[in-house]
C-alpha cells in the first residue's frame, strides 16, 4: 500500500477501467453460455473422421439447447467451439492453450491418441476436463491425469481380444504385424503382438509405415517371404485400404485383420474388392445393438449423412459431460469434475462410468467382417473392464 | 532370391513414377532456373480429373472401359497441360525479370492455391480408382508382377524416349535446348522464348497428369495432399541425377525408387531391428545427402551446355 500509485496518468487508468469493463462483459457472458471445445482433425487426411466427431458433438449440443439445459437453478445455453488439430501433436497443443485461453468449460477430445495425450497436459494443467470419444492408447489415462478421460475401451482391451481372436478363433500360427508408428498403431500393435505370444502364436515379421504413407510394397514384400497367415495392420484407413490392395496384388492370401481404423465406411470404398474378407475389430457395441443406436443413427444421418464410425462416442461424451455439469449444479470444472468421476450414465453407446483411471468400465470389444462392401457383425466380447 | 526380385519391381514401378514427375521440374529448371513447387499439385489434378471423367462416363454412358479410360487419360492430360500453361502465364511470367526468390514464393503459393482449389472441389475424402483394369498377374523369376505393374514401366519408358527424341530431334526440341542455352541468343534467331517456355510447362505438365493416374490406378486412393511428398520426392530425384539434365531426372527417379524399396526391405535386418521400414524416406534422403557431397551436381551433374 505503501508505494500506491501517487503518479498514475491518464492513460493508465483508462486502460485499467478499460480492462475491467471487459472482464465485467466477458463474466456476464459466461453466465448464460456455456462453452465446450471439440477438438478433431478437420483438415488433411483424417478429415472424415474428424468431421465425424465433431458433429456427433454437435448433434449433442443441438438437442441440448433444444431441450433446455438448466445447471443450477439457471437456463444456459452451450456453445461448442470446433478446432483442428490436424491429427497432429504439436498443432494439439497449440488449439489446446487456445481453447484454454478462450475459458473453455470443458472439452470432446481430441480424436486421435497421439493428439489426445500431449494435449492432455495442456488440459490438465488448466483444470479442465477432457472426454476423447475415440483415443484408445493406453498412455492417455495412465498418465495420472484426474481430468482425462473417455467413453471408448482402450487399446488393452482390443488388443488383447484382437491378438487372441487371431491365434483361438482363426488358426494362425505365424502372425504378421504392421503399425503406422502413432501412439495408436503402434500401442494397439505392441498389445497384439504380446497377446498372440502368449496364446502360442509366433510373431513371423515386425514392419512399420507412417501415416502418411501410400507405397507399402516393400515392406509388404518383406512380409511374404515369412508366409504368414495372418497380417495385423494398426492405424487408420487412409493406409489400411491400399495397404489390403497392394497385399493383393503381390499374392499374399493371408486373412487381413485390422482395428477400429479401418472398421469404416471410407475403408470399404478405398479398398474395394480387395477388401472382402478382412476381419476389424471395433471398441463397443455394434450400432443396431446399441441402447440407442437407432434413434441415433436415424437422427444424425437425417443431419449429416451416413455415420462414419466414432460420431455416437463423441455424441454421448458430450451429454456425459453436460449431465455432470447439471448434476454439480455448476458450470465450474472444480465442482464438475468430482461428479465425472462417480457418473453413471446410460448413453446411446451403452452404460458409461469412469475407473479411477478415467477409462469407462464396461469393456466391450465387437469383431467385423467386410462381406460385399458392407460390415458384417461376428461376435462381441466383453468384460468387465476391471481386470486391467 | 525371390524377395530380391520382387523388391526390384517394386522399385522400378515407383522410380519410374518418380522419374516422370522429375522430369517436369528439370526441364522447367532448365530453361528457367526455377523450381516450380506447384509441379506436385499437377500431378493431383492429372488424378483427380482423370476420376472425375472416368466416374462421369461410368455412371451415364455405356460406352466400353476401355474407351472412357482412354478419354480420362486425354482429359486429364489436357487439363493438366492447361493447368501447367496457366500458372505460367498468371504466377510465373510476370516475375521474369524479378529476383531468383519472388517465383519461389510464388510457386509456393501456387500449390497452396491448387491444393485448396482440390479440395473445395473434390472435398476431404480419399477417391479411388474404380475396377475398370482386369488386375492380372504373372510370377517371373519368384516374384509377383501385374499386367498394371508392366502397363507402368513400359508406358513410362516409351514416354522418357518419346521425350528424348522430342528434344534432341524436333524443331521443337533444337528450340528448347537454344532457350536454355541462352533466351537472349535464341530470340535473335527468331525464336519466341515465350512459346517455348509456354510448351516446357505444358510437357512437364502432360507427364504429371499420367503420373498422377498410374499412382492412383497403382498405389490407391488420390487425395488433395497426395501431390506434396509425390513433388517432394520427384524433386529429390530431379536433384539426385543432376537438376535441369533430362537424363539425370529419369536416372534419379529410378534410383530413388529401387534404394527406397530395397532401404524399406531390408534397412531392419541391416540395422538388426533398431530401424524400421518407416525409416523408408529418411533412408532415401540420407542416400541423397551422401550422393550430394561427392558429386555436388548430382549422378550426371547439371550439363550447363545441353540442359533443358
Amino acid at each position: 500500500m505503501k508505494t500506491a500509485p501517487t503518479h498514475l496518468n491518464g492513460i493508465t487508468v483508462a486502460v485499467l477501467l478499460t480492462a475491467g469493463l471487459t472482464t465485467g462483459c466477458q463474466q456476464k457472458v459466461d453466465d448464460s453460455v456455456v462453452r465446450i471445445g471439440s477438438v478433431a482433425p478437420l483438415t488433411g487426411m483424417q478429415a472424415h473422421y474428424g468431421k465425424d466427431n465433431d458433429n456427433g458433438a454437435r448433434l449433442a449440443v443441438e438437442e441440448l439447447n433444444a431441450r433446455g439445459v438448466v445447471i443450477g437453478g439457471k437456463k444456459v445455453t452451450i456453445e461448442v467451439l470446433s478446432e483442428d488439430d490436424q491429427a497432429d501433436p504439436r498443432t494439439a497443443t497449440i488449439v489446446a492453450q487456445k481453447l484454454v485461453d478462450k475459458q473453455i468449460k470443458g472439452v470432446i477430445g481430441h480424436m486421435n491418441s497421439g493428439a489426445s495425450i500431449p494435449a492432455s497436459k495442456i488440459y490438465h494443467d488448466a483444470r479442465i476436463p477432457q472426454i476423447s470419444p475415440s483415443a484408445t492408447a493406453i498412455s492417455y489415462t495412465a498418465q495420472g491425469f484426474d481430468t482425462a478421460f473417455r467413453v471408448m475401451t482402450n487399446d488393452r482391451e482390443q488388443g488383447k481380444v484382437v491378438g487372441e481372436y487371431a491365434v483361438k478363433k482363426l488358426g494362425a500360427k505365424a502372425v504378421a504385424i504392421i503399425d503406422d508408428r502413432t501412439a495408436y498403431g503402434q500401442g494397439l500393435a505392441d498389445e497384439v503382438e504380446k497377446t498372440v505370444l502368449l496364446a502360442g502364436g509366433k510373431i513371423a515379421s515386425r514392419q512399420f509405415t507412417t501415416d502418411h504413407a501410400t507405397d507399402f510394397t516393400a515392406i509388404l514384400t518383406a512380409i511374404k517371404a515369412t508366409h504368414p497367415d495372418l497380417v495385423f495392420y494398426g492405424g487408420m484407413d487412409p493406409q489400411g485400404a491400399p495397404l489390403v490392395k497392394q497385399m493383393r496384388n503381390l499374392g499374399i492370401q493371408a486373412q487381413y485383420l485390422g482395428s477400429d481404423g479401418i472398421k469404416t465406411l471410407e475403408f470399404l470404398s478405398l479398398a474395394g474388392k480387395d477388401g472382402d474378407g478382412t476381419i476389424a475389430s471395433m471398441p463397443g457395441l455394434p450400432l443396431d445393438k446399441m441402447p440407442g443406436g437407432k434413434t441415433f443413427s436415424d437422427k444424425f444421418t437425417a443431419h449429416y449423412g451416413p455415420i462414419q464410425v466414432y460420431a455416437p462416442y463423441a455424441y454421448d461424451a458430450m451429454n456425459v459431460m453436460v449431465a455432470a455439469m447439471v448434476r454439480a449444479g455448476s458450470t465450474d470444472p472444480a465442482k464438475y469434475l468430482a461428479e465425472l468421476h462417480t457418473i453413471h450414465y446410460s448413453g446411446v453407446t451403452g452404460d458409461i462410468a469412469f475407473d479411477h483411471n478415467g477409462d469407462i468400465k464396461a469393456a466391450a470389444i465387437t469383431l467385423y467382417q467386410a462381406k460385399n462392401g458392407k460390415w458384417e457383425f461376428l461376435e462381441t466380447i466383453t468384460s468387465n473392464g476391471e481386470a486391467k | 532370391m525371390d524377395i530380391f526380385s520382387q523388391q526390384l519391381i517394386n522399385g522400378l514401378v515407383l522410380g519410374s513414377i518418380y522419374a516422370l514427375i522429375a522430369l517436369g521440374y528439370t526441364m522447367v529448371y532448365g530453361i528457367l532456373g526455377l523450381i516450380n513447387f506447384a509441379h506436385g499439385e499437377i500431378t493431383m489434378f492429372g488424378a483427380m480429373v482423370s476420376l472425375a471423367i472416368l466416374h462421369a462416363l461410368l455412371l451415364h454412358t455405356g460406352l466400353p472401359t476401355a474407351m472412357i479410360f482412354a478419354l480420362a487419360l486425354l482429359g486429364a492430360i489436357g487439363f493438366c497441360m492447361a493447368l501447367g500453361f496457366s500458372i505460367e502465364r498468371v504466377a510465373y511470367r510476370p516475375l521474369r525479370n524479378a529476383p531468383r526468390l519472388a517465383p519461389l514464393i510464388t510457386a509456393i503459393g501456387m500449390s497452396i492455391v491448387l491444393q485448396n482449389t482440390a479440395m473445395l472441389i473434390w472435398g476431404k475424402k480419399f477417391l479411388s480408382f474404380p475396377d475398370i483394369i482386369p488386375i492380372q498377374r504373372y510370377q517371373i523369376a519368384g516374384a509377383n508382377i501385374t499386367n498394371l505393374q508392366v502397363a507402368i514401366i513400359v508406358l513410362a519408358i516409351v514416354l522418357m524416349l518419346g521425350l528424348w527424341t522430342l528434344i534432341q530431334r524436333s524443331r521443337l526440341g533444337r528450340a528448347m535446348r537454344a532457350t536454355a542455352q541462352s533466351p537472349e541468343l535464341a530470340a535473335l534467331m527468331g525464336i519466341n522464348p515465350n512459346r517455348i517456355i509456354s510448351a516446357t510447362f505444358m510437357l512437364g505438365a502432360a507427364l504429371a497428369a499420367i503420373a498422377g493416374i498410374m499412382v492412383n490406378a497403382y498405389y490407391g486412393p488420390a487425395h488433395y495432399t497426395m501431390g506434396f511428398m509425390l513433388g517432394l520426392k520427384a524433386f529429390t530425384a530431379a536433384v539426385l541425377g543432376g537438376i535441369g539434365n533430362i537424363a539425370g531426372a529419369m536416372l534419379g527417379g529410378l534410383v530413388l525408387g529401387l534404394i527406397e524399396s530395397f532401404g524399406a526391405g531390408y534397412i531392419s535386418q541391416l540395422s538388426g531391428g533398431f530401424m524400421g521400414s518407416n525409416y523408408q524416406s529418411v533412408f532415401a534422403f540420407t542416400v541423397l545427402i551422401i550422393i550430394l557431397v561427392f558429386r555436388p551436381s548430382g549422378l550426371l551433374g547439371e550439363r550447363v551446355g545441353e540442359r533443358v
